[in-house]
């Protein structure tokens, strides 16, 4: 017999979960999922959809707080999120249509732990930790050591994420995520990467690749960032934000930007399906992780790059 | 076990008993009695039974009934007042914009939600609001044409 409460709080949800509730919010992933026939509908429901507090985005002492029942709608509709987290408003914009995106949120899509979540690998590279509240209390848990598998996190059951936080990036930081995608919209990533740089001095002084759909967690790829770290913007480079095949020429940070993408491949363990062979998978990792650098670089140096970047990338 | 929820849809309060499993589609469809939305795939896929709760577009084949327990939930026969149609309903009569008539009571539901976010939207933002929303009759450029339309008249 199935059944069903509304929470009304946090302390409510956790204790509905306790008792074996699945906690369901914009019903995209659990309920389409049970339409879908991936696994059934869960016998006891507890609803956090309208639990006062847990959406909006707020900047406070340098960090960035994106609540669990944010949608994917209100992070497009940000300028906070815009101008600090553009990789992020990559991945909300084309998650699914536009029904998906208003919705579903970004508690959910983090706490599914698809290795093929857009929004995953653009938090990853801005070093986001989730706020997970349980029976005992609260923590905060680094998305490396959240995400366990595929579909599979190291929360407890009865833990509600309550919050996304990511550090505020400083001036001069810039990000994107880029997917490869047989069509603009209803889509899950064929392979994505995301790039999370700062440059400082004409130079990158920080960098963080991950990759999306290409590995059974999505993760960081310590080789592109170890490509790309120190690496010089030529003087040319630092000013032609508006003109990306720059970065693709014989240049220091060109060679860069293709040594990170052969990383990514070397890296790459991706699975054969119905969207694409593992061979293929792999040789476009090094493609999306290379366009995932250039609009990350090209918004760190002043230039546009238009939400979604995978549209930019591919005109 | 049956949840007792207030189900306002176009402005009418409808006490309902739903199983929590329920989708809002069936809920609609089947307790009260609003067929104007459609269910094609059931997944989420098709948007033939898009509905607006609270005035956000939601496939309500994947969405419980139960958790639009006081919402104000808008079907297509909500859209017009009576026999007097919306510029965006006369838009698609006028520019070919129905054929058989299956998806377009969730094209109009989408539809409406883009026009009243984007009040005047380019042509790839209204392909890319409707692309959760299959059609296999018009080709989509006559649908395409009466929202640009609709958003014409203002």
């Amino acid at each position: 017999m199935s059944t069903y409460v509304e929470a009304r709080d946090v302390a409510a949800a956790v204790a509905a979960m306790a008792d074996g509730a699945r906690p369901v919010a914009g019903g995209t992933d659990l309920v389409v999922g049970a339409r879908h026939g991936k696994a059934p509908l869960p016998e006891s429901i507890v609803g956090i959809h309208r639990i006062p507090g847990l959406d909006g985005i707020s900047v406070a002492d340098g960090v960035v707080r994106i609540g669990a029942l944010t949608s994917h709608a209100a992070i497009l509709s940000s300028p906070e999120l815009a101008s600090a987290t553009a990789g992020l408003l990559d991945a909300s914009a084309i998650v699914g249509s536009h029904a998906t995106r208003a919705n579903g949120t970004l508690g959910g899509n983090v706490m599914n732990a698809s290795p093929a979540m857009d929004t995953g690998a653009p938090l990853l590279c801005h070093d986001a930790s989730v706020v997970l509240t349980g029976p005992g209390g609260t923590r905060r848990v680094g998305l490396a050591e959240l995400w366990t598998g595929p579909g599979k996190t190291s929360a407890s059951p009865d833990e509600l994420m309550e919050a996304v936080e990511l550090p505020l990036p400083p001036e001069g930081a810039g990000s994107a995520y880029v997917r490869l995608q047989y069509r603009r919209q209803m889509e899950i990533a064929v392979v994505g990467a995301a790039a999370y740089v700062e440059v400082s001095d004409g130079a990158v002084s920080a960098a963080r690749v991950a990759i999306t759909a290409l590995t059974p967690v999505i993760c960081r790829v310590p080789g592109s960032e170890e490509a790309l770290v120190g690496r010089r913007l030529g003087s040319n480079d630092s000013v032609s934000g508006e003109n990306p095949a720059v970065w693709t020429q014989t240049t220091e940070i060109g060679d860069a930007i293709h040594a990170a993408g052969q990383a990514a491949a070397a890296a790459a363990t991706p699975i054969s399906d119905v969207r694409a062979s593992a061979g293929y998978r792999t040789a476009m990792a090094a493609v999306v992780t290379r366009r995932a650098v250039t609009a990350a670089l090209t918004r760190a140096t002043g230039g546009s790059v238009t939400v979604p970047a995978s549209d930019w990338s591919e005109r | 076990m049956s949840i007792d929820i207030t189900l306002t849809v176009n402005g009418v309060s409808h006490p309902l008993a739903v199983d929590p499993h329920a989708s809002l589609l069936h809920t609609v469809r089947d307790q009260v009695g609003l067929t104007g939305s459609k269910e094609g795939c059931d997944d989420s896929e098709c948007g033939a039974c898009m509905m607006l709760i609270d005035g956000r577009p939601v496939n309500a084949c994947s969405y419980l009934a139960v958790q639009a327990d006081g919402a104000e939930v808008t079907t297509v026969e909500g859209l017009a007042d009576g026999n007097d149609l919306t510029p965006l309903q006369r838009a698609f009569l006028e520019k070919g914009g129905v054929q058989c008539g299956f998806c377009t009571p969730g094209m109009l539901i989408s539809a409406t939600a883009l026009l009243r976010d984007h009040p005047r939207p380019t042509e790839d933002q209204i392909r890319i609001a409707l692309s959760g929303n299959l059609c296999r009759c018009t080709g989509y450029d006559g649908i395409v044409a009466a929202v640009a339309a609709a958003a014409e008249q203002g």
